[in-house]
């Protein structure tokens, strides 16, 4: 299991991803909204996605989990 | 003299030269190391030219050198001086004659102004003669203190090909660059063991201390190579773009047009200027085919720095990175670009800034790690550099982070801006949300309020159009993207000859 965290402070502006889908390494996850920028989450590794741990327009901080992985 | 004594003399020599015993040399195979003696030979362009105190602490039997190889030879044709631990010595740990030695050397590279390598892979201090080799005025520390004084006079290179404890973690500290070798490199100040005991924390070496950790987390490696061979070719290459000494130029290679496969810069930098684009794209686009060479790649990646060629001519390259955090500057960032300007200022390397910044990160977490302090730092540095400067405005540059950015204020050479660029204390969205917050409240009709928003956007947007600005001289040109390669090739080659003098002081006072 991995765990994605948010690299900064920031709103949920899209989720691109959902429970079972099969991801490449470097993709892109959540879309955060932080500073008026658009900043992409992505996953270091590919894998399935088992958990998203937010939904649009949540508050996350630096380190917080978006969503988990099973690699 | 007797052809036997001549013999007996050889021997000698070639027993020093094997270093340590058989099963140290096969522990450094299980750890996928090289015999320090092959990693010069890697680093050199042919065999070494010089070695002094081969018989060093001789007298003691098991001592081979003392643990260190001090030599010169050449790297790119440059001559170099070289400090080597030996791991199979004591575990390349340092004695007194090992601490005289690397004093020696550095003494050497002054004298002789050219460029100094150290190979580092060492347990420490011998305990045992702590009393001869760690206190006095040619103790430990004065290694140290000639790394300081050496600094931006000759450049300090160093390889990490394994530990580098407590004290020994300083020589790294103090080079201008760490290359460290994944796996096998270490630096902390105290072991897990140490840590263990003394704060009661359980950690691993990896995790407290290993090259992965320092070249992502704290900052302290610069490139993290896969292996000894790597980590040898990085340092090789990273010398390939510095002169002898802080008096001569860099050296030019052959120039090489971009790589055929590069973007189109129109093709690269979105419209939208809140949308993510990746910033090395542009690099690859603009620079000589190959020639990038990355510091700091996985460390905090919202800013890209590194050395690149532009027409064959060494430049340092210093760009936001809107992929990553938005390009946002935060404090690790801002720290990363302030040591690597320092570093192209000391060797006369150009700087061109890339800028596309959103700003500085704010919040709560940003302002108790002391943001405003390490923000000053990078403006300090770039305020000082006084090496040919060139900031392009490829998108939105606002706030203080137009500033970090080599802006017109901080005596550029030029400041150039792509169309697409957009320079205001802050962006449309949050001015307008700012200067009419109370306004926009007063709307009660959903319809009514969005619309007056869209105007007032506009209407600031028109307000930072560059036109405007470049009608204003705010920006030097206006440049098509296609021609961008050429512009910064011509205007370097302008500004290579220019004299500034920044300050007549003793030194600044250091923000951080």
């Amino acid at each position: 299991m991995t765990q994605v965290a948010a690299n900064m402070a920031g709103t949920v502006f899209k989720v691109l991803v959902q429970p079972g889908d099969s991801i490449a390494a470097g993709q892109d996850l959540i879309v955060l909204e932080s500073m008026k920028m658009e900043v992409p989450i992505a996953a270091e590794s590919a894998g399935k996605v088992v958990e998203v741990k937010v939904n649009v327009g949540d508050f996350v901080n630096d380190g917080d989990i978006v969503v988990v992985l099973d690699n | 003299m007797s052809k036997h004594a001549e013999n007996m003399l050889n021997e000698k020599i070639d027993h020093i030269k094997q270093g340590g015993d058989a099963k140290y040399h096969a522990k450094l195979k299980e750890q996928n190391k090289l015999f320090v003696r092959d990693r010069l030979k890697l680093l050199f362009d042919d065999e070494f030219l010089v070695e002094d105190g081969l018989f060093a602490n001789v007298m003691a039997g098991d001592l081979p050198a003392d643990g260190v190889i001090t030599a010169i030879g050449k790297v790119n044709g440059q001559t170099v001086c070289v400090m080597a631990n030996d791991s199979t010595v004591k575990a390349g740990s340092w004695g007194a004659r090992t601490v005289e030695k690397i004093i020696r050397i550095q003494e050497t590279a002054e004298k002789m102004q050219v460029p100094l390598v150290y190979l580092v892979d060492s347990a420490g201090a011998r305990i045992t003669d702590q009393l001869e080799m760690f206190p006095g005025r040619r103790g430990a520390g004065r290694i140290f203190y000639n790394q300081v004084k050496l600094s931006g006079k000759i450049p300090q290179v160093c390889i990490l090909f394994g530990p580098s404890a407590a004290g020994g973690a300083y020589i790294p500290a103090f080079c201008d660059i760490v290359i460290m070798v994944d796996k096998n490199a270490s630096m902390y100040l105290g072991s897990p063991r140490m840590a263990e005991m003394v704060i009661g924390e359980k950690v691993s070496l990896e995790e407290l201390g290993g090259a992965r950790m320092h070249c992502t987390v704290s900052g302290c490696g610069d490139v993290l190579a896969a292996n000894e061979e790597e980590a040898i070719q990085s340092a090789r290459q990273y010398l390939s773009f510095f002169p002898a000494n802080y008096s001569e130029k860099p050296p030019v290679a052959a120039a090489q047009p971009p790589v055929e496969t590069a973007k189109e810069i129109t093709a690269i930098v979105p419209e939208n200027q809140n949308a993510p684009f990746n910033m090395h794209d542009l690099i690859t686009a603009l620079v000589d085919e190959g020639s990038f060479f990355e510091i700091k790649k996985l460390f905090a990646q919202e800013l890209v720095t590194g050395l690149a060629r532009l027409d064959g001519k060494p430049v340092g390259i210093i760009a936001n990175q809107p992929r990553v955090k938005g390009g946002v500057l935060f404090v690790d960032s801002a720290d990363k670009a302030a040591r690597f300007i320092t570093l192209c200022d000391a060797f006369q390397i150009p700087l061109l800034f890339l800028a596309d910044v959103p700003g500085f990160m704010i919040g709560t977490a940003v302002e108790r790690a002391g943001i405003i302090r390490h923000g000053a730092k990078m403006i300090s540095a770039m305020a000082e550099a006084t090496v040919p400067k060139i900031s392009v405005i490829v998108r939105k540059a606002y706030g203080a982070g137009l500033y970090a950015m080599a802006s017109s204020a901080f005596e550029p050479d030029a400041v150039l801006a792509l169309p697409s660029a957009q320079i205001a204390v802050m962006g449309p969205e949050a001015a307008v949300n700012a200067v009419y917050s109370n306004k926009i409240q007063e709307i009660e009709d959903p319809q009514e309020r969005q619309a007056f928003i869209a105007a007032k956007r506009k209407e600031y947007q028109e307000d930072i159009d560059i036109t405007l600005l470049a009608s204003n001289l705010i920006v030097d040109a206006i440049i098509p993207p296609s021609d961008l390669r050429m512009e910064l090739i011509s205007r370097f080659a302008v500004y290579q000859h220019k004299k500034q003098v920044f300050s007549e002081r003793k030194h600044p006072v250091y923000p951080v």
